[in-house]
């Protein structure tokens, strides 16, 4: 039983820190001299590692808003969870902490299809895409998965 | 002895502050406009003394790429004397107030050749140490969005819905718990004046109220 709520919770800060990582690190494109986007485009083609902030188009900003929303509400439903681990009647579900973790997983969605849909228009054709981009494509199934547990996990004495 | 030390480091602290201060000249840091339209570059400065009839304002304008700046603008002994001959011939024009150590100019019918970095220098005699302030204009055809604009409006919407929806909910279950609370009461409300008829043989039941699961 102990196991089994270690292994969901591990399961939900995967998702968690795949999700900061992905934000936080600005590297959703990048090429041989240089990374690019959400933050900062960082590059060395000049001598030496110059940044400098990113285009400030509406797209990038939905982006960086989604991005930002999804960690938010991946937070909330952690908090929730341990919340409602304790207030819960026995056999109650867990319907709130899965619904935030399912739109955490939503809004992680919409924000790399975002990208991948209008990074062309700022973006040169042969840069490739960054690790960022993988890791957030990587947390939406994560994410997705783990918010569909809390709904179906029924709490037991 | 004591006298002559207070009096002594009353005219050092006199003296001091005059020789470090120095004049001080605010502009912007970055302005945005677009073509074709009228902008005001403020210049203002603070200085330690009060403003001086020699006071002078002057602008000089350095173009995007360009290693040279010319002077476009100059204030002396009361007078403004703008640009007759260079990139601002007939654009340029004084707005601001000497006496209120106001320095502003105003360009008129922006261009795109008008990108580049403008450099006001003020200087209120005695006090003529200082270091001149760049503006830097950026001419646009369309003003972009600021960055971060739209990313603190969809979490601000976001969330705000968040908190609306459980405050809605909140409120529901309050006024639901309400709704049962008077029911009960007008129930037993009822009973009590039947009793009273048949001369209080009848004792009025407990009042209980049930509160939403």
């Amino acid at each position: 039983m102990l196991l089994l709520l270690l292994g969901i919770v591990l399961l939900h800060i995967v998702a968690l820190v795949l999700l900061l990582v992905s934000t936080i690190v600005s590297v959703w494109t990048s090429n041989d001299t240089g990374t690019s986007d959400l933050w900062y485009n960082c590059s060395t083609a000049t001598g030496g590692h110059h940044c400098n902030p990113a285009s400030t188009g509406e797209w990038i900003q939905a982006v960086q808003a989604l991005m930002i929303l999804s960690i938010i509400f991946s937070v909330l439903s952690l908090v929730l969870f341990f919340c409602q681990l304790f207030t819960l009647q026995k056999g109650g579900r867990f319907f709130l902490t899965g619904t935030f973790q399912i739109l955490a997983s939503l809004f992680v969605m919409s924000g790399a299809i975002i990208y991948t849909v209008m990074s062309p228009e700022w973006v040169p054709k042969d840069d490739t895409y960054g690790y960022s981009y993988i890791l957030a494509w990587v947390a939406f199934p994560l994410a997705l998965i783990s918010g569909l547990i809390y709904v179906i996990l029924r709490k037991r004495e | 002895m004591l006298t002559v030390l207070a009096l002594m480091s009353v005219a050092l602290l006199g003296i001091v502050p005059e020789q470090t201060e120095a004049i001080v000249i605010y502009t912007g840091w970055e302005r945005h406009a677009l073509v074709g339209s009228d902008i005001r570059l403020a210049c203002s400065f603070f200085s330690w003394r009060w403003t001086s009839e020699d006071v002078t304002f002057s602008w000089t304008y350095r173009p995007d790429g360009s290693r040279d700046s010319i002077s476009i603008f100059h204030y002396t002994g009361g007078a403004a004397y703008v640009d007759n001959k260079g990139p601002f011939m007939d654009r340029l024009e004084f707005v601001g107030n000497p006496s209120r150590r106001d320095g502003s100019i105003l360009i008129k019918n922006l261009e795109f050749s008008d990108n580049g970095t403008f450099t006001c220098d003020a200087k209120n005699p005695p006090d003529i140490v200082g270091r001149p302030s760049s503006v830097r204009l950026l001419v646009f055809e369309k003003v972009p969005i600021q960055a971060g604009v739209i990313t603190g409006a969809i979490i601000g919407v976001v969330l705000g819905l968040l908190i609306l929806i459980v405050a809605i909910y909140y409120l529901m279950r309050f006024l639901v718990a309400r709704r049962v609370f008077s029911i009960n009461v007008s129930k037993h409300g009822k009973k009590k004046k039947e009793g009273s008829q048949q001369k209080q043989l009848w004792t009025p039941p407990p009042v209980t109220l049930y509160p939403l699961p």
